[in-house]
Protein backbone atom coordinates (compact mmCIF):
# COMPACT_ATOMS: atom_id res chain seq x y z
CA UNK A 1 0.00 0.00 0.00
CA UNK A 2 1.10 3.35 -0.85
CA UNK A 3 2.18 5.53 1.92
CA UNK A 4 0.62 8.65 -0.03
CA UNK A 5 -1.78 8.79 -2.99
CA UNK A 6 -3.07 11.95 -4.45
CA UNK A 7 -5.72 11.97 -7.23
CA UNK A 8 -7.30 13.93 -9.28
CA UNK A 9 -6.54 17.11 -6.69
CA UNK A 10 -7.79 20.67 -8.03
CA UNK A 11 -7.25 23.87 -5.88
CA UNK A 12 -8.07 27.15 -7.34
CA UNK A 13 -7.26 30.87 -5.49
CA UNK A 14 -9.53 33.54 -6.38
CA UNK A 15 -10.68 31.79 -10.03
CA UNK A 16 -6.98 30.97 -10.77
CA UNK A 17 -6.75 27.34 -10.72
CA UNK A 18 -3.00 26.65 -9.14
CA UNK A 19 -3.47 22.72 -9.50
CA UNK A 20 -5.86 21.24 -11.96
CA UNK A 21 -5.61 17.29 -11.43
CA UNK A 22 -2.48 16.23 -9.51
CA UNK A 23 -2.38 12.40 -9.48
CA UNK A 24 0.73 10.39 -7.91
CA UNK A 25 1.53 8.07 -5.48
CA UNK A 26 4.59 7.93 -2.41
CA UNK A 27 5.51 3.74 -2.05
CA UNK A 28 7.74 3.55 1.01
CA UNK A 29 11.43 4.29 1.85
CA UNK A 30 11.20 6.61 -1.18
CA UNK A 31 12.33 10.12 -1.91
CA UNK A 32 10.29 12.36 -4.58
CA UNK A 33 11.78 15.30 -5.94
CA UNK A 34 9.64 17.28 -7.51
CA UNK A 35 10.63 20.27 -9.83
CA UNK A 36 9.34 23.41 -11.56
CA UNK A 37 9.35 27.08 -12.41
CA UNK A 38 7.72 29.26 -9.72
CA UNK A 39 4.11 29.30 -10.00
CA UNK A 40 3.78 25.87 -11.30
CA UNK A 41 2.26 24.76 -7.86
CA UNK A 42 4.85 22.95 -5.78
CA UNK A 43 4.09 24.49 -2.79
CA UNK A 44 0.25 24.69 -3.19
CA UNK A 45 0.44 21.04 -4.04
CA UNK A 46 2.96 20.22 -0.59
CA UNK A 47 0.29 22.47 1.54
CA UNK A 48 -3.03 20.63 0.45
CA UNK A 49 -1.31 17.37 1.21
CA UNK A 50 -0.20 18.99 4.64
CA UNK A 51 -3.92 20.06 5.11
CA UNK A 52 -2.62 23.97 5.49
CA UNK A 53 -4.77 24.19 2.13
CA UNK A 54 -8.23 22.46 1.57
CA UNK A 55 -8.52 20.80 -1.50
CA UNK A 56 -11.30 21.66 -4.12
CA UNK A 57 -11.83 18.48 -5.60
CA UNK A 58 -10.08 15.00 -5.81
CA UNK A 59 -8.61 12.74 -3.11
CA UNK A 60 -5.80 12.58 -0.51
CA UNK A 61 -4.86 9.59 1.19
CA UNK A 62 -2.14 8.20 3.91
CA UNK A 63 -1.78 4.65 4.12
CA UNK A 64 -5.15 3.83 2.63
CA UNK A 65 -7.01 6.34 5.05
CA UNK A 66 -8.57 9.69 3.41
CA UNK A 67 -7.50 12.68 4.51
CA UNK A 68 -9.84 14.12 1.83
CA UNK A 69 -11.87 12.31 -0.85
CA UNK A 70 -14.56 14.41 -2.76
CA UNK A 71 -14.77 17.59 -0.86
CA UNK A 72 -15.03 15.04 2.56
CA UNK A 73 -12.64 15.57 5.02
CA UNK A 74 -12.16 12.80 7.56
CA UNK A 75 -13.82 13.51 11.30
CA UNK A 76 -11.54 15.35 13.53
CA UNK A 77 -10.25 12.26 15.47
CA UNK A 78 -9.51 10.14 12.18
CA UNK A 79 -8.04 13.27 10.76
CA UNK A 80 -5.07 14.12 13.32
CA UNK A 81 -4.53 9.97 13.67
CA UNK A 82 -3.82 10.39 9.21
CA UNK A 83 -2.09 14.07 10.05
CA UNK A 84 0.00 12.46 12.47
CA UNK A 85 1.66 10.21 9.11
CA UNK A 86 3.23 13.14 7.96
CA UNK A 87 5.81 15.84 8.87
CA UNK A 88 6.81 19.41 6.96
CA UNK A 89 9.95 20.99 6.42
CA UNK A 90 9.51 25.01 6.00
CA UNK A 91 11.38 27.21 3.40
CA UNK A 92 11.72 29.44 6.23
CA UNK A 93 12.19 26.67 9.30
CA UNK A 94 9.13 27.96 11.75
CA UNK A 95 11.42 27.13 14.64
CA UNK A 96 9.65 28.73 17.78
CA UNK A 97 11.68 31.61 18.86
CA UNK A 98 10.76 31.66 22.66
CA UNK A 99 11.73 28.18 23.16
CA UNK A 100 15.42 26.75 22.62
CA UNK A 101 16.25 24.01 20.58
CA UNK A 102 15.68 21.10 22.77
CA UNK A 103 12.08 22.93 23.55
CA UNK A 104 11.11 23.18 20.25
CA UNK A 105 11.50 19.09 19.48
CA UNK A 106 10.03 17.47 22.34
CA UNK A 107 7.15 20.43 22.53
CA UNK A 108 4.73 18.33 19.98
CA UNK A 109 5.78 14.62 20.92
CA UNK A 110 5.31 15.60 24.57
CA UNK A 111 1.79 17.73 24.28
CA UNK A 112 0.47 15.56 20.94
CA UNK A 113 1.93 12.33 21.60
CA UNK A 114 2.12 12.56 25.45
CA UNK A 115 5.72 11.04 25.54
CA UNK A 116 7.37 11.81 28.86
CA UNK A 117 10.01 14.36 28.96
CA UNK A 118 12.63 11.97 29.79
CA UNK A 119 11.82 9.92 26.58
CA UNK A 120 11.08 13.21 24.58
CA UNK A 121 14.63 14.50 25.41
CA UNK A 122 16.51 10.95 24.98
CA UNK A 123 15.19 10.79 21.63
CA UNK A 124 15.81 14.58 20.54
CA UNK A 125 19.43 13.97 21.59
CA UNK A 126 19.62 11.14 18.84
CA UNK A 127 17.93 13.01 16.35
CA UNK A 128 20.61 16.22 17.50
CA UNK A 129 23.18 14.19 16.82
CA UNK A 130 22.24 12.94 13.78
CA UNK A 131 21.57 16.12 12.43
CA UNK A 132 24.95 17.04 13.72
CA UNK A 133 23.52 19.38 16.61
CA UNK A 134 24.93 17.64 19.77
CA UNK A 135 25.39 20.14 22.40
CA UNK A 136 23.01 22.66 20.86
CA UNK A 137 20.30 21.66 23.21
CA UNK A 138 19.97 24.80 25.18
CA UNK A 139 20.62 27.34 22.10
CA UNK A 140 17.81 29.57 21.19
CA UNK A 141 17.04 29.71 17.41
CA UNK A 142 18.19 33.24 16.85
CA UNK A 143 21.72 32.20 17.68
CA UNK A 144 21.84 29.48 15.37
CA UNK A 145 23.23 29.86 11.46
CA UNK A 146 20.07 29.38 8.97
CA UNK A 147 21.56 26.11 8.13
CA UNK A 148 21.43 25.10 11.88
CA UNK A 149 17.78 26.24 11.99
CA UNK A 150 16.77 23.93 9.41
CA UNK A 151 18.70 20.89 10.71
CA UNK A 152 16.52 21.55 14.27
CA UNK A 153 13.20 22.17 12.28
CA UNK A 154 14.11 18.31 10.35
CA UNK A 155 14.64 17.14 13.47
CA UNK A 156 11.49 18.57 15.31
CA UNK A 157 9.72 17.22 12.24
CA UNK A 158 11.51 13.41 13.22
CA UNK A 159 10.96 13.44 16.56
CA UNK A 160 7.11 12.69 16.06
CA UNK A 161 7.81 9.59 13.82
CA UNK A 162 6.23 10.72 10.63
CA UNK A 163 5.45 7.80 7.56
CA UNK A 164 6.56 10.34 4.94
CA UNK A 165 7.84 13.84 5.69
CA UNK A 166 7.66 16.63 3.20
CA UNK A 167 10.05 19.72 2.13
CA UNK A 168 9.08 22.94 0.75
CA UNK A 169 12.28 23.97 -0.59
CA UNK A 170 14.31 23.94 2.54
CA UNK A 171 17.08 25.29 1.17
CA UNK A 172 16.14 28.58 -1.08
CA UNK A 173 16.35 30.97 2.42
CA UNK A 174 19.83 29.87 3.01
CA UNK A 175 23.42 30.89 1.31
CA UNK A 176 24.76 28.19 -0.77
CA UNK A 177 27.56 27.47 2.20
CA UNK A 178 24.50 26.66 4.29
CA UNK A 179 22.53 24.74 1.84
CA UNK A 180 25.17 22.13 2.08
CA UNK A 181 25.12 21.09 5.10
CA UNK A 182 21.25 20.69 5.46
CA UNK A 183 21.45 18.71 2.23
CA UNK A 184 23.51 16.46 3.39
CA UNK A 185 21.38 15.84 6.44
CA UNK A 186 18.58 15.32 3.79
CA UNK A 187 20.69 12.93 1.80
CA UNK A 188 21.20 10.97 5.12
CA UNK A 189 17.90 10.21 5.62
CA UNK A 190 17.10 9.34 2.38
CA UNK A 191 19.68 6.97 2.65
CA UNK A 192 18.37 5.37 5.75
CA UNK A 193 15.23 5.40 3.66
CA UNK A 194 13.07 7.81 5.03
CA UNK A 195 9.67 8.13 2.84
CA UNK A 196 10.44 11.85 1.34
CA UNK A 197 8.92 14.77 -0.77
CA UNK A 198 10.93 17.17 -1.56
CA UNK A 199 10.13 20.54 -3.46
CA UNK A 200 13.51 21.19 -4.45
CA UNK A 201 15.12 24.27 -6.86
CA UNK A 202 18.21 22.13 -6.10
CA UNK A 203 18.57 19.86 -9.73
CA UNK A 204 21.88 17.87 -8.95
CA UNK A 205 20.58 17.25 -5.56
CA UNK A 206 17.31 16.20 -7.28
CA UNK A 207 19.08 13.72 -9.54
CA UNK A 208 21.29 12.64 -6.38
CA UNK A 209 18.73 11.93 -3.95
CA UNK A 210 15.84 11.03 -5.80
CA UNK A 211 14.14 8.02 -6.70
CA UNK A 212 11.23 9.36 -8.94
CA UNK A 213 11.40 13.08 -10.02
CA UNK A 214 8.11 14.93 -10.89
CA UNK A 215 7.93 17.85 -13.11
CA UNK A 216 5.29 20.46 -12.70
CA UNK A 217 4.22 22.80 -14.93
CA UNK A 218 1.23 24.97 -14.76
CA UNK A 219 -0.85 23.51 -12.38
CA UNK A 220 0.03 19.75 -13.98
CA UNK A 221 2.43 17.18 -13.26
CA UNK A 222 3.89 17.35 -17.07
CA UNK A 223 6.51 14.43 -16.63
CA UNK A 224 7.69 11.87 -14.07
CA UNK A 225 9.91 9.14 -13.62
CA UNK A 226 13.55 7.97 -12.85
CA UNK A 227 15.79 10.81 -12.41
CA UNK A 228 18.24 9.54 -14.96
CA UNK A 229 15.24 9.64 -17.43
CA UNK A 230 14.29 12.99 -16.89
CA UNK A 231 17.02 14.72 -16.28
CA UNK A 232 18.67 12.87 -19.54
CA UNK A 233 16.09 12.12 -21.68
CA UNK A 234 13.18 14.70 -21.14
CA UNK A 235 10.39 14.26 -23.24
CA UNK A 236 8.42 17.10 -23.29
CA UNK A 237 9.01 20.56 -24.59
CA UNK A 238 8.60 21.62 -21.64
CA UNK A 239 10.96 20.19 -19.49
CA UNK A 240 13.58 20.49 -21.85
CA UNK A 241 13.77 24.33 -21.85
CA UNK A 242 13.21 24.03 -17.62
CA UNK A 243 16.46 21.71 -17.70
CA UNK A 244 18.14 24.20 -19.94
CA UNK A 245 17.74 27.29 -18.07
CA UNK A 246 18.17 25.90 -14.75
CA UNK A 247 22.02 26.26 -13.61
CA UNK A 248 23.08 23.02 -12.33
CA UNK B 1 1.61 68.83 60.73
CA UNK B 2 3.92 66.89 58.47
CA UNK B 3 2.68 63.81 59.79
CA UNK B 4 -0.94 64.84 59.81
CA UNK B 5 -0.23 65.53 55.76
CA UNK B 6 1.71 62.45 55.19
CA UNK B 7 -1.10 60.29 57.24
CA UNK B 8 -3.72 61.74 54.99
CA UNK B 9 -1.38 61.47 51.96
CA UNK B 10 -1.23 57.48 52.48
CA UNK B 11 -4.61 57.05 53.01
CA UNK B 12 -5.25 58.54 50.00
CA UNK B 13 -2.32 56.57 48.43
CA UNK B 14 -3.64 52.93 48.89
CA UNK B 15 -7.05 54.06 47.05
CA UNK B 16 -5.45 55.22 44.38
CA UNK B 17 -3.37 52.12 44.50
CA UNK B 18 -6.03 49.30 45.12
CA UNK B 19 -8.12 51.56 42.01
CA UNK B 20 -4.56 50.56 40.04
CA UNK B 21 -4.22 46.73 40.90
CA UNK B 22 -8.27 46.04 40.70
CA UNK B 23 -8.19 47.45 37.63
CA UNK B 24 -4.88 45.63 35.97
CA UNK B 25 -6.63 42.57 37.64
CA UNK B 26 -10.14 42.78 35.62
CA UNK B 27 -8.72 44.73 32.69
CA UNK B 28 -5.98 42.39 31.69
CA UNK B 29 -7.60 39.07 31.00
CA UNK B 30 -11.23 40.99 29.53
CA UNK B 31 -8.77 43.09 27.40
CA UNK B 32 -7.58 39.49 25.49
CA UNK B 33 -11.50 38.71 25.46
CA UNK B 34 -12.15 41.88 23.79
CA UNK B 35 -9.77 41.36 21.79
CA UNK B 36 -10.95 38.04 20.52
CA UNK B 37 -14.01 39.75 19.79
CA UNK B 38 -12.76 42.03 17.32
CA UNK B 39 -10.81 39.39 15.20
CA UNK B 40 -13.78 36.90 15.74
CA UNK B 41 -14.90 36.01 11.87
CA UNK B 42 -18.45 35.97 13.26
CA UNK B 43 -18.79 39.50 11.67
CA UNK B 44 -21.76 40.59 14.38
CA UNK B 45 -19.53 40.06 16.92
CA UNK B 46 -16.57 41.38 15.78
CA UNK B 47 -18.60 44.90 14.50
CA UNK B 48 -20.22 44.83 18.11
CA UNK B 49 -16.69 44.57 19.94
CA UNK B 50 -15.34 47.15 17.54
CA UNK B 51 -18.20 49.93 18.22
CA UNK B 52 -17.96 49.04 21.89
CA UNK B 53 -14.11 49.54 21.51
CA UNK B 54 -14.53 52.69 19.39
CA UNK B 55 -17.14 54.10 22.11
CA UNK B 56 -14.84 53.47 25.05
CA UNK B 57 -11.62 55.08 23.60
CA UNK B 58 -13.67 57.72 21.82
CA UNK B 59 -14.99 59.50 25.19
CA UNK B 60 -13.50 60.74 28.22
CA UNK B 61 -13.09 58.26 31.10
CA UNK B 62 -14.21 61.29 33.48
CA UNK B 63 -17.61 60.84 31.35
CA UNK B 64 -18.02 56.82 31.52
CA UNK B 65 -17.40 57.54 35.24
CA UNK B 66 -20.43 59.83 35.90
CA UNK B 67 -22.86 57.47 33.54
CA UNK B 68 -21.35 54.62 35.04
CA UNK B 69 -22.26 55.65 38.47
CA UNK B 70 -25.47 57.81 38.27
CA UNK B 71 -26.83 56.10 34.78
CA UNK B 72 -28.48 53.16 36.39
CA UNK B 73 -30.25 54.68 39.10
CA UNK B 74 -31.61 57.33 36.53
CA UNK B 75 -32.11 55.54 33.81
CA UNK B 76 -33.57 52.26 35.56
CA UNK B 77 -34.63 53.60 38.81
CA UNK B 78 -32.81 50.87 40.49
CA UNK B 79 -28.88 51.69 42.35
CA UNK B 80 -26.97 48.67 41.18
CA UNK B 81 -24.14 50.09 42.89
CA UNK B 82 -25.00 49.48 46.37
CA UNK B 83 -24.86 52.14 49.00
CA UNK B 84 -22.13 54.89 50.47
CA UNK B 85 -18.58 54.90 49.48
CA UNK B 86 -18.60 50.94 48.85
CA UNK B 87 -20.89 51.29 45.92
CA UNK B 88 -19.10 54.08 44.71
CA UNK B 89 -16.15 52.58 44.87
CA UNK B 90 -17.11 49.67 42.90
CA UNK B 91 -18.90 51.43 40.13
CA UNK B 92 -14.90 53.80 39.77
CA UNK B 93 -13.72 49.35 39.59
CA UNK B 94 -15.64 48.65 36.73
CA UNK B 95 -15.88 51.46 34.80
CA UNK B 96 -12.18 51.66 34.83
CA UNK B 97 -12.02 47.89 34.08
CA UNK B 98 -14.14 48.43 31.06
CA UNK B 99 -12.18 51.66 29.78
CA UNK B 100 -8.66 49.81 30.31
CA UNK B 101 -10.03 46.41 29.00
CA UNK B 102 -10.57 48.55 25.52
CA UNK B 103 -7.41 49.55 25.73
CA UNK B 104 -5.57 46.49 26.19
CA UNK B 105 -7.77 44.51 23.87
CA UNK B 106 -6.39 47.07 20.78
CA UNK B 107 -2.85 46.30 22.46
CA UNK B 108 -3.58 42.49 22.28
CA UNK B 109 -4.99 42.32 18.79
CA UNK B 110 -1.62 44.18 17.69
CA UNK B 111 0.35 41.30 18.94
CA UNK B 112 -1.75 38.87 17.79
CA UNK B 113 -1.95 39.63 14.03
CA UNK B 114 2.04 40.04 14.40
CA UNK B 115 2.78 36.52 14.35
CA UNK B 116 3.75 35.55 11.54
CA UNK B 117 1.14 33.07 10.24
CA UNK B 118 4.19 30.09 9.52
CA UNK B 119 3.53 30.08 13.69
CA UNK B 120 0.55 28.88 13.77
CA UNK B 121 1.55 26.39 10.68
CA UNK B 122 4.20 25.07 12.33
CA UNK B 123 2.09 24.62 15.60
CA UNK B 124 -0.62 22.24 13.27
CA UNK B 125 1.55 20.09 11.35
CA UNK B 126 3.09 19.36 14.58
CA UNK B 127 -0.36 17.92 15.34
CA UNK B 128 -1.43 20.83 18.39
CA UNK B 129 -4.70 21.88 18.62
CA UNK B 130 -5.93 25.28 18.41
CA UNK B 131 -5.69 25.99 22.27
CA UNK B 132 -1.87 24.44 22.47
CA UNK B 133 -1.19 26.73 19.46
CA UNK B 134 -2.29 29.74 21.00
CA UNK B 135 -1.37 29.07 24.61
CA UNK B 136 1.88 27.82 24.00
CA UNK B 137 3.17 29.15 20.65
CA UNK B 138 1.81 32.57 20.35
CA UNK B 139 0.50 34.35 23.53
CA UNK B 140 4.14 34.25 25.33
CA UNK B 141 5.41 35.74 21.52
CA UNK B 142 2.69 38.25 22.20
CA UNK B 143 3.55 39.25 25.36
CA UNK B 144 7.38 40.07 24.57
CA UNK B 145 6.09 41.83 21.91
CA UNK B 146 3.45 44.15 24.28
CA UNK B 147 5.43 45.06 27.11
CA UNK B 148 6.44 48.26 26.06
CA UNK B 149 2.92 49.62 24.58
CA UNK B 150 1.44 47.51 28.01
CA UNK B 151 4.39 49.70 30.20
CA UNK B 152 3.03 53.05 28.44
CA UNK B 153 -0.82 52.47 29.12
CA UNK B 154 -0.45 51.16 32.54
CA UNK B 155 1.61 54.08 33.40
CA UNK B 156 -1.32 55.99 32.56
CA UNK B 157 -3.56 54.33 34.73
CA UNK B 158 -1.19 55.68 37.40
CA UNK B 159 -2.52 58.96 36.77
CA UNK B 160 -6.01 58.25 35.87
CA UNK B 161 -6.42 56.75 39.13
CA UNK B 162 -7.24 60.54 40.14
CA UNK B 163 -10.28 61.00 37.96
CA UNK B 164 -12.13 58.75 40.88
CA UNK B 165 -12.54 61.45 42.67
CA UNK B 166 -15.56 62.65 40.46
CA UNK B 167 -17.67 60.46 41.33
CA UNK B 168 -16.38 60.92 45.38
CA UNK B 169 -14.18 58.22 45.56
CA UNK B 170 -11.26 60.10 47.75
CA UNK B 171 -7.76 59.24 46.09
CA UNK B 172 -4.39 60.90 46.94
CA UNK B 173 -4.83 64.34 44.72
CA UNK B 174 -8.54 64.57 47.01
CA UNK B 175 -6.73 64.42 50.19
CA UNK B 176 -3.95 66.47 49.01
CA UNK B 177 -5.93 69.72 48.11
CA UNK B 178 -8.56 69.53 51.17
CA UNK B 179 -4.86 71.27 53.28
CA UNK B 180 -5.33 74.40 50.51
CA UNK B 181 -8.84 74.52 51.64
CA UNK B 182 -8.71 73.66 55.27
CA UNK B 183 -5.30 75.06 56.39
CA UNK B 184 -4.59 77.23 53.19
CA UNK B 185 -1.04 75.52 52.18
CA UNK B 186 -0.21 74.05 48.76
CA UNK B 187 2.88 71.66 49.72
CA UNK B 188 0.52 68.67 50.37
CA UNK B 189 -0.29 68.76 46.85
CA UNK B 190 3.59 68.64 45.20
CA UNK B 191 3.79 65.89 47.90
CA UNK B 192 0.68 63.88 45.91
CA UNK B 193 3.20 64.51 42.87
CA UNK B 194 5.88 62.55 44.50
CA UNK B 195 3.96 59.28 45.40
CA UNK B 196 3.12 59.46 41.79
CA UNK B 197 6.40 59.93 40.44
CA UNK B 198 8.02 57.37 42.99
CA UNK B 199 4.84 54.61 41.79
CA UNK B 200 5.96 55.72 38.31
CA UNK B 201 9.56 55.07 38.84
CA UNK B 202 9.20 51.68 40.19
CA UNK B 203 6.39 50.80 37.08
CA UNK B 204 9.09 52.00 35.13
CA UNK B 205 12.18 49.77 36.52
CA UNK B 206 9.61 47.18 36.39
CA UNK B 207 9.01 47.06 33.02
CA UNK B 208 12.50 47.17 31.60
CA UNK B 209 13.32 44.43 33.94
CA UNK B 210 10.38 42.60 32.47
CA UNK B 211 11.63 43.29 29.12
CA UNK B 212 15.06 42.45 29.89
CA UNK B 213 14.28 39.17 30.93
CA UNK B 214 12.28 38.24 27.68
CA UNK B 215 15.45 39.79 25.69
CA UNK B 216 16.87 35.83 25.60
CA UNK B 217 15.31 35.85 21.86
CA UNK B 218 13.83 37.70 18.81
CA UNK B 219 10.79 37.25 17.47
Amino acid sequence: MAVLEIKDLKKSFDNTEVLKGISFTVEKGEAVAIIGSSGSGKSTLLRCATDLEKADSGSISYNGKYLVRDKVYAEKEEKSEICSCFGLVFQNFNLFPHLSVMQNIIEAPMLVKKVSREDAEKKARDLLSQMGLSGRENAYPCELSGGQQQRVAIARALALDPDVLFFDEPTSALDPELTGEVLAVIKKLADSDMTMVIVTHEMAFAKDVANKVIFMDEGVIAEEGKPEDLFYNPKTERLKAFLHNASY
Amino acid sequence: MFETVLQALFEGFSKSLEIFVLTLLGALPLGLIISFGSMSRFVPLKIFTRGLVWVVRGTPLMLQLIIFFYGPGLLLGTNIWGIGSQGRFVAVIVAFILNYACYFSEIYRGGIEGIPRGQYEAGQVLGMNKGQIFFRIVLPQVIKRIVPPMSNEIITLVKDTSLARIIGVYEIIYFGEKFIKSNGIIWPLFFTGIFYLLFSGVLTLLFGYIEKKLSYYKV
